[in-house]
């Protein structure tokens, strides 16, 4: 069983990694959001918004309660009650509007015929192992919530820490409630998946919008007839 | 560098821009289908025409696409007079990314179809004959065909879809205020229509670009036509609502947008976009205009939307102006194009001779394809009511009194001033009755010299006006210069009117040596090398290339001794043969 705890991350961050790089550089055609809105838009307008203000929310939440140590929000007076409340409320509203978004998303999805019939077997495997992740993240906060609920930053989040220092400390992750294992275990599936389903347009969040000029003035590529490089495979004899 | 010119630190540009002339298009839409058999027959873009061919009045495709107060296209002034996107700033678009509010749906454009033709040969033996049904490419279900990308044809449905056209609305709301009797009328007998081809505007200052939140889209600064970068849009379709002229399509099968684009592959080897090549009416006009850059977002500004017309006048530069020719050539223009800027027809019709105007210019974008507007309407109405139709006293009271055709092409192509289309109108009308006289041998009368003055034009003008309209050659109607010859000059440096041509940025000055010795610095020019050798050359006696600082090549070279490198060595000539193969 220990090994899940060892193997599995890094297998994962190696997917992610390696599949993210494959894919700006042999696929940069098919790196987009695949929008639907063209089809349907009133529910999506509704349940897209909804969805990803929830999930990128989820994700902070994530990212300060398994990379910010305990000891350093009780160094700045947050006790463990504070914290457990704000993480309850919310991390449970954000759960909550996430769960709310794909539900609405996936009706959406299995009801409408022009997005089904646009949806791939790639967005199916997606979908089942993003929502099995949230799901089952929610599932294992309120089956937890009593008294100061679980606390995980005692032993997932380190165990998580120690996985960057290359000395997995397993043995934390033993007394893990099975629910929170399971959580853990295909969230770490669904990273390793983001770089080949459309979850890519995760990566490509277009802060810089905020500081480019709007007009983009480009030369055309001198010796290059194309608009892109060329294929692998389809290069010009010189 | 001191330059002493009129606006200094101009920044020049080349723009390709196209003419259409309205009174020419008969509406058979050919450069639809071939610009759709060229670029957007494939799956995704079934219902997308890169260039489509409007009735006005009618709704457009997509339905109603002049509607910003509903699909907030363009540039609209804030509270402070500052220009910002009508669908919202930088913020209001991150933070509505996930689902675009205002994007057209496939229904506004149209729900493309195919037929079930497998059932013609398939159906099994019955009584009746079999059909092919409608089937939806988007839904693959069977359908009912209820809209297309040209449904209003014609006036087709007018009386039921005629008051929805955004310009018939807008005028009649003006009519309501102002309690005029007189209506856009969509019976038969009463109505006006001509056809209104539409491809991207390539605009000056394109909103589809300023609205990609990845950066896809761009300008291409050396003939500013506006491209979507297919390997960076990321699908968040920004630029579908952003253009108000719905030229971004959305391809619903790679989840990018595309668009128009100037058939950039034709035009960078100098030939005509296939939709003007392809034109029965030889309509279209393509050709180089050139502007200043650094006016673009000032004319953008223009307080007053009946000023736009002017301000993007003045944007675009007269390339008879030498000073104007000199920027261009500072600004790294090649020379065929400055050439082709001042040959350009486009540039005869919108500046030149002021009968082009263009689309919808309150939306702030500064649109580079112009329309010269169509006079037949009046013509049409006057011979109806049995009057000469090629008479210009008519037709200048015709133009006045048929306050319709006017109002609404001004509503197109003014922001609503009647002032620029009438102009153009007059121009045309002058141009007709003074060349039916020439064609009918007639005596010059003093009515047509009063015409001819009336629009501010001498006859030669006319005349020239004339054939630029009616007769003018392929030649003359694409004066399109290549990618490759820009390019070809710009390796190759040409002299700048009015300027030294050794005054090139870092270049040698007069000494020719970088800080570093002869082989420092940047590359001199070899019009620099060449000016230095041969004074050189002048002031010494001794063989070239033994004193002087300079490489000795076959042009500088005055025969006179053996400059060093200049030929191979003599004794080893097989192994330097042999070198030389490699
Ligand atoms: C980081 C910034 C993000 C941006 C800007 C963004 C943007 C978008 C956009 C524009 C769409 C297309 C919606 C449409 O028109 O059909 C989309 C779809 C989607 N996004 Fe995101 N997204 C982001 C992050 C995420 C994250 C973190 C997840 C989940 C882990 C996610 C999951 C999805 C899913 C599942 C869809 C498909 C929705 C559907 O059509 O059924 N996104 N996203
Ligand atoms: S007309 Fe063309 S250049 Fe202008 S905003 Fe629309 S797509 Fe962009
Ligand atoms: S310029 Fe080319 S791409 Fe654009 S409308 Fe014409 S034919 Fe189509």
């Amino acid at each position: 069983m220990s090994t899940v705890w060892t193997v599995l991350p890094y297998l994962a961050a190696l997917a992610l990694v390696g599949g993210t790089v494959w894919r700006w550089r042999y696929d940069k055609f098919g790196w987009t959001t695949r929008s639907s809105e063209l089809y349907e838009s009133r529910l999506l307008r509704l349940a897209s918004p909804v969805f990803h203000y929830g999930i990128l929310f989820v994700f902070v939440g994530h990212i300060v309660g398994l990379f910010v140590p305990d000891s350093w929000t009780s160094a700045l007076g947050i006790g463990e009650h504070p914290y457990h409340l704000l993480s309850l409320y919310g991390g449970t509203a954000a759960g909550a509007l996430t769960v709310l978004g794909i539900a609405v998303l996936l009706y959406r999805r299995r009801t409408n015929g022009p997005v089904f019939r646009a949806t791939t077997a790639n967005d199916k495997v997606m979908y089942l192992v993003l929502t099995a992740a949230i799901v089952l993240g929610m599932w294992a906060k309120l089956a937890h919530s009593s008294g100061n609920g679980y606390n995980y930053r005692l032993t997932i989040a380190p165990w998580l820490r120690s996985l960057f220092t290359f000395q997995p400390d397993t043995a934390l992750m033993a007394g893990v409630p099975v629910l929170y294992q399971v959580h853990v275990v295909v969230g770490l599936v669904l990273l390793a998946l983001v770089p080949y389903t459309r979850l890519i347009h995760i990566f490509s969040a277009p802060i810089h919008y905020l500081f480019r000029p709007y007009i983009v003035y480009r030369s055309r590529d001198v010796g290059r007839p194309g608009t892109r490089d060329d294929r692998r495979g389809w290069e010009r004899v010189p | 560098m001191a330059r002493n010119s009129a606006a200094p630190g101009r920044r020049v540009k080349a723009q390709i821009a196209m003419v259409m002339n309205l009174d020419k298009c008969i509406g058979c839409h050919t450069c639809s289908v071939t610009c759709k058999q060229t670029w957007t027959n494939r799956a995704g873009v079934e219902y997308v025409w890169f260039n489509n061919v409007e009735t006005r009045p009618g709704q457009g495709y997509p339905r109603r696409w002049e509607d910003q107060r509903k699909l907030r296209g363009g540039w609209e002034l804030n509270k402070r007079g500052r220009l910002k996107l009508t669908s919202g700033g930088r913020f209001k678009k991150l933070a509505t990314i996930f689902a675009n509010p205002v994007m057209p749906g496939i229904k506004d454009y149209y729900e493309p179809w195919t037929y079930d033709y497998r059932n013609l040969t398939n159906a099994p033996l019955g009584d009746d004959t079999p059909v092919a049904r409608p089937r939806s490419l988007i839904s693959g279900k069977p359908m009912k065909i209820e809209w297309s990308a040209n449904w209003d044809d014609d006036l087709g449905g007018a009386p039921q879809y005629g008051e929805c056209d955004p310009v018939v609305e807008k005028l009649h709301a003006q009519e309501a205020r102002a309690s005029v009797e007189e209506k856009i009328r969509f019976s038969f007998e009463q109505s006006f229509m001509f056809y209104l081809p539409r491809i991207c505007e390539h605009c000056l200052n394109p909103s589809c670009v300023a609205s990609c939140p990845s950066g896809a889209m761009y300008k291409r600064s050396e003939d500013g036509i506006v491209l979507v970068d297919q390997d960076r849009c990321r699908g968040w379709r920004m630029c579908v609502t952003g253009c108000p002229y719905k030229k971004v399509y959305f391809n619903h099968t790679t989840g990018k947008a595309e668009k128009c684009t100037m058939c950039y592959p034709r035009i960078e080897v100098g030939l005509p976009t296939v939709c003007s090549e392809t034109c029965v009416g030889r309509l279209r006009y393509l050709g180089v205009v050139l502007y200043d850059q650094d006016r673009v977002l000032e004319a953008a500004t223009t307080p007053d939307e009946q000023d736009l017309y002017e301000a993007q006048l003045g944007v675009l530069l007269d390339p008879e102006d030498p000073e104007v020719r000199r920027d261009a050539e500072l600004a790294g223009i090649p020379y065929d194009w400055i050439e082709a800027a001042r040959n350009s027809p486009v540039h005869a019709l919108i500046s030149r001779y002021r009968v082009a105007l263009p689309l919808h210019p309150e939306y702030r974008t500064l649109p580079m394809v112009w329309y010269v507007p169509p006079l037949s309407p009046v013509v049409e109405a006057l011979s109806e009511t049995g009057h000469d139709g090629e008479d210009a006293g008519n037709l200048f009271g015709a133009i006045d009194s048929l306050r319709i055709p006017l109002d609404y092409l001004a509503e197109l192509f003014t922001a609503g001033d009647t002032g620029p289309v009438r102009t153009a109108l007059e121009r045309l009308a002058a141009m007709r009755s003074h060349m039916r006289r020439i064609n009918l041998g007639e005596e010059s009368g003093a009515e047509d010299e009063d015409a001819a003055r009336r629009v501010g034009m001498r006859p030669q003008e006319i005349e020239a006006l004339y054939r630029l309209l009616a007769i003018a050659k392929y030649e003359e109607r694409y004066v399109i210069p290549t990618a490759a010859l820009g390019d070809a000059d710009r390796l190759e440096e040409s002299a700048l009117p009015g300027g030294c041509s050794l005054d090139v940025e870092g270049g040698p000055g007069m000494g020719g040596s970088g800080p570093f010795g002869e082989e420092s610095g940047p590359v001199a020019p070899a019009s620099v090398e060449n000016f230095h050798a041969l004074r050189d050359r002048q002031t010494t006696d001794a063989p070239a290339g033994r004193h002087t600082a300079h490489r000795v090549n076959l042009l500088n070279w005055d025969g006179n001794g053996r400059p060093e490198g200049l030929f191979p060595k003599r004794k080893r000539a097989s192994r330097d043969s042999e070198g030389e193969r490699r």
